[in-house]
């Protein structure tokens, strides 16, 4: 577990990031924890006990040198990784090419996943179809994995008149029923609790259903984690309760956040079995995820889970790190980069090469630009279509009432 | 029909919806085995079972978190908040999510929903037993907002609420649970013979938007909702004058045109509600009659409102408007 470094001054305590702007970021280079540390609990059996050392460790399969091993190790076949692999590049590349339409006026937000690319992608495979998603605003990557087209996303994230939530939300709050992906909204954390009810419908109706959500490490101070945790505690409905520790909440690290241990082990204290896992570490992450779903369709309720790893961008296009914290901190991090563990590893396995890479990677930016300008045929941010004034009056209620109608009357469109 | 005093109208509602729409559960703290504080709930868990009808977690954040969960995946959850005066942990969950749902996701998701929650004065509860926090849903765009007030419609519009396909807050003005009240704490009947006690024991609706012409006249419409419907009908017959009381039983959105045709008739309109006065859902109606009616008042509108003060605990006969300010307010507007 990392070490939180405190200054204790008086008249309180106020936490300190390990770095500053300025400082030589330096982590010792290796996690301490290895793949192999932590056994394999029986999921239809295991309880919260069973899980301590879980939770104060971290559970881990591909190795620095790209090699997997332990109890942990999914197994996967190659199809199934460079599948996740390219879920991956395909966001990493998506998120490159939108920054950069923010940065020159083509969008008016965006917010990356970049670092945090395995996340959404592995857990997402390694579930159902007909499980839900309820995401927070950096777990777009599910989409990807449940088939979403990209021009669809970009019409979304420019607002124009073919956005499936009408030019109503900020860029990446995607909305997506028809791939269970739960509407996401700007509140932080309140889809965790809601995460709650969504598979307490489920069970409520016999579904083989689970829910899954995730919040970050600094919303894990909202009430609406610890209702969440309490209430899949005291209900045990089948829901996977996710702390992503990007380590970085805005400009305020975990070590400021909070005082306690690992994120994880506060699921311990709820009797929920709590599992920390190497975020960046795609294979782990698949293994614990699929872990916790075994559990839910057993009928034993949630699993919480934290997911360390490392906001490797600014938290969103309205942000610059490098006021905060050493630009190059990222490199620093033993956590590495997601895409690049799982391509050294399938290279290592001979299951991919480099030329693939490249080819790969040259398609899909091919496929995002080809998205972006289908997507700008329905209307670009600065010149429109955007969708109708009349949808600020829509789907307010189920029926426009006479107050809103005649409001819509007084605009004139 | 059958005589039931308002808690046994809810739970009639409650049991009918029970019975009708297996996707309907009801939960909130102490609603399941107890059958709730005021025993709204009493007998359901029995009857439906343990998963239809549960004790929440002490924690109204949770609970409307967890609502708002189960509508989005098909049920329709019918949530207590034990008093409306702790809704507040709520608020973020109820305002930005649960309201804006249906229009934030182009109608994909929605989280059809009802809370029932017990509010207003009367009961010595203090500063947070008391509060009728209207306003602070009818200002959030999404939420439909009810307010019943006696047996009969306290079924009607619950029914309706459940069956609504969007959000409903539902007050249930607690001084009246057990019988109207006409402003004197020593001398409070019960429901019994009472006409709007009378209800039927199965399915029907008043249906939301509508406002209840409680006693047709031709001097000064008085509008109220709630206990307040009780004591304006007190202070007009204290009054003297010959008005026209409308229970707007529905604030989002209300009877607009049942309104408009009273003051149109009577010139005079007086708004009574308990809640504080700054920014109450007065001063939006006085504000939305005058643009409609302007040049059909013969006198200012009026409102006789709960003080702009937390509400007081032994002294609250001088905080809720009684019906004898309210009958002032009446004789004001004949003496323009």
């Amino acid at each position: 577990m990392t070490e939180r470094v405190t200054a204790t001054t008086t008249p309180y305590t106020i936490g300190r990031p390990p770095f500053r702007p300025g400082d030589d970021a330096d982590f010792g280079g290796k996690f301490v924890e290895q793949p192999g540390d932590l056994n394999r609990p029986d999921p239809a059996k295991c309880d919260a006990q069973d899980t301590v050392a879980h939770a104060s460790g971290l559970i881990r399969v591909l190795d620095d040198a790209g090699v997997a091993s332990g109890q942990w190790n999914p197994q996967l076949d190659a199809e199934t990784m460079i599948q996740g692999l390219e879920y991956m590049m395909r966001l990493r590349i998506f998120d490159d090419r939108m920054i950069k339409m923010q940065r020159t006026g083509k969008l008016s937000f965006y917010m990356r996943s970049f670092g945090e690319e395995a996340i959404a992608i592995a857990q997402t495979m390694a579930l159902e179809n007909q499980d839900w998603i309820f995401p927070s605003y950096r777990q777009p990557g599910a989409q990807f994995v449940r088939g979403r087209d990209m021009v669809s996303m970009i019409c979304h994230c420019i607002g124009n008149t073919e956005d499936n939530v009408k030019g109503r939300q900020m860029p990446v709050h995607y909305t997506w029923k028809e791939g269970r992906f739960i509407s996401i909204s700007s509140p932080v954390g309140t889809q965790f609790s809601q995460a709650v009810g969504v598979a307490m419908a489920s069970a409520y109706k016999g579904e083989d259903e689970v829910c899954i959500s995730w919040l970050g490490d600094g919303t894990s101070a909202q009430g609406d984690y610890h209702y969440a945790l309490n209430f899949a505690s005291t209900f045990k409905p089948p829901v996977i309760l996710n702390v992503v520790n990007n380590q970085w909440a805005i400009s305020t690290h975990a070590n400021l956040a909070t005082g306690g241990r690992t994120f994880a082990e506060r699921g311990l204290a709820y009797d929920i079995p709590s599992l920390r896992v190497d975020g960046n570490d795609f294979l782990a992450l698949y293994s614990v995820t699929k872990w916790a779903r075994d559990r839910a369709a057993a009928g034993l309720g949630a699993t919480h889970i934290e997911v360390y790893t490392y906001r490797a961008g600014g938290h969103s296009s309205s942000d610059d790190p490098s006021v905060y914290r050493p630009n190059d901190e990222f490199k620093c991090w033993p956590g590495g980069d997601p895409i690049l563990r799982l391509k050294e590893h399938l290279i290592k396995a001979e299951m991919w090469n480099e030329t693939r890479h490249t080819a790969l990677a040259k398609k899909i930016d091919d496929e995002v630009m080809a998205s972006y300008k289908a997507a700008c045929e329905f209307g670009d941010l600065a010149s429109g279509p955007y969708p109708p004034a009349s949808t600020i009056f829509t789907e307010v209620y189920e029926e426009v009432p006479w107050h809103i109608q005649e409001q819509r009357e007084e605009l004139g469109k | 029909m059958t005589q039931m005093n308002m808690i046994k109208a809810l739970n009639s509602a409650l049991e009918v919806q029970l019975e009708k729409d297996k996707n309907v559960v009801i939960f909130g703290e102490d609603v399941g085995f107890f059958g709730g504080v005021f025993r709204v709930t009493d007998g359901l868990q029995k009857k439906f079972g343990e998963h239809r009808v549960f004790d929440s977690p002490l924690a109204e954040g949770g609970i409307a978190a967890i609502a708002m969960g189960m509508g989005l995946n098909g049920l329709r959850p019918v949530a207590e908040i034990q008093f409306a005066d702790y809704i507040f942990p709520a608020y973020d969950q109820i305002v930005n999510e649960i309201a804006k749902v249906r229009h934030r996701s182009g109608g994909e998701f929605t989280a059809p929903l009802t809370f029932r929650t017990p509010a207003g004065g009367g009961i010595k509860g203090g500063h947070h037993h008391s509060q009728s926090p209207e306003s602070q849903f009818t200002h959030t765009p999404g939420l439909k907002v009810v307010y019943c007030s006696n047996p009969y419609n306290a079924k009607g519009l619950l029914t309706a609420s459940i069956e609504c396909n969007d959000p409903v807050i539902f007050f249930e003005p607690k001084r009246c649970y057990r019988g109207p009240f006409y402003g004197d704490p020593h001398n409070v009947p019960t429901w019994n013979d009472h006409p709007d006690a009378e209800v039927p024991e199965g399915h029907y609706v008043v249906p939301l938007e509508e406002a209840r012409i409680v006693r047709e006249g031709t001097a000064c419409t008085v509008i109220a909702w709630g206990t307040m419907v009780h004591m304006c009908e007190q202070a007009i017959k204290d009054s003297g004058v010959d008005c026209e009381l409308i229970d707007l039983q529905t604030l989002v959105p209300w009877d607009r045109d049942t309104v408009v045709n009273s003051i149109k008739k009577t010139g005079r309109c007086v708004i009574v509600h308990e809640a504080p006065k700054t920014s109450g859902f007065g001063a939006e109606m006085s504000a939305s009659i005058q643009e409609r009616c302007f040049y059909h008042l013969e006198a200012p509108i009026t409102r006789v409102t709960g003080w702009d003060t937390p509400f007081p605990h032994t002294t609250e006969w001088d905080y809720i408007p009684s019906p004898a300010r309210i009958a002032e307010a009446i004789k004001k507007t004949q003496e323009e």
